[in-house]
């Protein structure tokens, strides 16, 4: 009936324009259920674009959801590169936050400047740290990464609640349990209408960038990725370098945990990883650990989400549609890869 | 109080139970899939929408079974024919399932499974083996979903070590090549037993949605299917030691509500994490001591294709 050929080469072109059709096939599918549902697929897509677009104030909102996305999946594209399924980024996010917001809550008469750069380095261990955990495990016994990471996210959350309801709540909230805002020092400031994380994440894709393609560290983890056998025999510190590189891929998500933490809700909560943990995998996936394709794959999952949220409110849609998308968008890219390793032949009988 | 503690350690781990065979078939096949969560909520959602609108037990059972082996039907396509990444396509099937059941959910909040439901499941002594002593209350006093998970465990055993299919089952597991020489349809293979297992999370999301809650609860599964994935390890990928590893954390999903009675000076947002640790400990310790049974299928996770042998 049909053969397959793996392709020897393909055009940087083709292989976009084949994901672009299939993340037009997903929003296709996705727009045949929401027709089961008696809801025209057009005029939704046409409110998310406008939720998200939609004024100077969704635009804002949109860059201050793509932040923490893209800084996350910066962290988990080191660790996927290596083949360290590291989806404990949500963990990290929250570690990071609850270790900057120790430093904002004891400390937060310092110098502004001060206090914020104790912070970054605060969340950055805090992530960091906590990533270390399982990187050790991996490195020194082979355990399996993927659900120790994750099984750390429900750890992390369980402790943020803990602080929450117990030690940390605020005894001004009357009974209610939250954390004390920070002080006014503790909170990042703001740069053209958003706060100044925007920055801090342009400067990070670029730094990552240098480091993945330009450093002997960065080659270490490509090749460990590809088969650590050759990087073994190559005589590579193998250890030295998942541990390392496991730090940095928490320290990232932990940083995004600190912005989060002083920008956007100026406190800690359990709330302050929102699931960005989660998305940023598939955003690191989609955007193929490229940091400069994350930041576009970002921009359209941080739309997608202020639509999703808009859409909610505009037809009450649930909001779990954009999580729906997501997958769906997911699985028809992953999908898509196979028609860019192989060509499909017509066998004529 | 310890004889009812253990029987509700059996009933918290039923569903880990289905989770856990239903991912030792998966991963026998050579195929990881770490969609579990997402089946499970796609059963748990699936199964209790159509309980609740047709007020038909065996119906709501049905559609939990097909919903699992639909959300593996995905992830199947993805790896098996289309060769994508076997554990990004899982993440992916996870994802998904979470919207799946967030979006079918919605109108469902708050909603109780109706009596109907409730009788067909309620619990019954089981004839005879309820009359030994201890062992019968806790283990053969319970529903029928609870009895269910006994048999998939036994049938499932046997189907793996006892029977042709079984054995062909393990070799396209370990080692596809050589079964593909040897005559055994891959394909085929890895299809059916991918969609099984998918079905069997789906009933054990099933189980929490129905019978363990039961009403509706947005993200009722809250991480159980990735505790099933380690018990797979735990378990060293044998159905009769994934009983026993589902029935200890039961006991550890359940320990909390027991010590906040006794008043022992603990919070509970620690023991709420047991679970949790006792899964990193588990897991931590199995990759600690190399022993031959603990490894698993050798082609677990590379995708097959004939023409790159």
């Amino acid at each position: 009936m049909f053969r397959l050929v793996k392709r020897s080469e393909i055009s940087r072109k083709k292989s976009i324009v084949i994901r672009l059709l299939a993340i037009l096939l997903a929003f296709t599918a996705a727009g045949i259920l929401l027709l089961t549902l008696d809801l025209n697929p057009l005029e939704v897509y046409a409110s998310m674009i406008k939720g998200a677009f939609g004024s100077a104030y969704r635009v804002r909102e949109v860059v201050i959801k793509t932040v923490p996305l893209v800084i996350t999946s910066l962290g988990i594209a080191i660790a996927f590169k290596m083949l360290f399924w590291n989806i404990g980024a949500d963990g990290q996010i929250l570690m990071g936050a609850f270790a900057a917001s120790y430093v904002a809550l004891n400390y937060g008469d310092l110098p502004r400047f001060l206090l914020l750069l104790l912070m970054f380095v605060a969340g950055a261990l805090g992530g960091g740290l906590w990533a270390l955990i399982p990187g050790f495990f991996r490195a020194q016994w082979r355990t399996n990464e993927t659900i120790i990471t994750l099984m750390m996210n429900y750890v992390a959350l369980k402790w943020i609640t803990y602080l929450q309801y117990g030690p940390w709540k605020d005894p001004q909230a009357m009974g209610f349990p939250k954390i004390p805002n920070f002080t006014a020092n503790a909170v990042l400031p703001k740069l053209f209408g958003v706060h100044v994380g925007w920055l801090i994440m342009l400067l990070l894709i670029v730094i990552i960038h240098v480091f993945l393609n330009h450093t002997k560290k960065g080659y270490e983890i490509a090749v460990l990725g590809e088969s650590e056998n050759t990087a073994l025999y190559a005589g590579m510190n193998v250890k030295n370098t998942i541990v390392s590189a496991i730090f940095l891929s928490g320290a990232l998500c932990g940083i995004a945990g600190m912005i989060e933490a002083s920008a956007v809700s100026n406190t800690l909560s359990v709330e302050v990883s929102g699931g960005v943990g989660y998305t940023a995998i598939i955003t690191t996936w989609l955007g193929a650990l490229k940091p400069l394709v994350i930041l576009l794959v970002s921009l359209l999952f941080a739309a997608l989400l202020q639509g999703g949220s808009f859409i909610q409110t505009a037809h009450g849609i649930p909001e779990s549609t954009a999580l729906l998308l997501q997958g769906m968008i997911l699985f028809f890219v992953l999908g898509s890869e196979f028609f860019i390793r192989y060509r499909v032949i017509l066998r004529k009988e | 109080m310890t004889v009812s503690f253990l029987a509700a350690a059996v009933v918290a781990g039923t569903p880990l139970l289905f989770a856990t065979l239903g991912e030792i078939i998966t991963e026998k096949a050579g195929n990881l899939n770490l969609g579990v969560e997402g089946m499970m909520l796609m059963g748990a959602v699936s199964g209790f929408y159509v309980g609740v609108t047709t007020n038909q037990p065996l119906l709501a059972l049905a559609a939990a079974f097909l919903a699992g082996a639909g959300g593996a039907l995905i992830f199947a396509v993805l790896t098996i024919s289309l060769r994508a990444n076997q554990v990004v396509s899982g993440l992916a099937l996870t994802i998904f399932g979470t919207g799946f059941s967030g979006f079918i959910g919605q109108k469902l909040i708050g909603q109780v499974v109706p009596n109907n439901l409730k009788a067909f499941f309620k619990p019954f002594p089981f004839p005879l083996l309820n009359r030994i002593p201890i062992l019968g209350e806790v283990l053969f006093s319970q529903d029928m979903f609870v009895y269910l998970g006994y048999a998939a465990a036994i049938v499932i055993g046997v189907y793996l070590y006892k029977t042709r299919l079984g054995m062909n089952l393990r070799a396209v597991g370990e080692n596809p090549a050589a079964a593909d020489a040897a005559g055994i349809n891959i394909t085929l293979n890895k299809y059916l037993h991918v969609l099984l297992g998918g079905a069997l999370c789906g009933l054990g999301g099933a189980y929490l949605s129905l019978v363990y809650v039961p009403a509706w609860q947005e993200n009722v599964i809250a991480g159980r299917g990735w505790i099933a994935v380690a018990l797979v390890i735990f378990a060293a990928w044998n159905p009769y030691k994934a009983v026993i590893g589902a029935f200890l954390f039961g006991g550890l999903d359940i320990i909390g509500f027991r010590i906040q009675g006794t008043g022992f000076p603990v919070s509970l947002y620690f023991v709420d994490m047991l679970p949790y640790l006792a899964t990193i400990v588990i897991l931590v310790i199995t990759s600690m001591k190399k022993s031959r049974e603990n490894v698993p299928p050798k082609g677990l996770g590379v995708s097959y294709f004939r023409e790159e042998r």
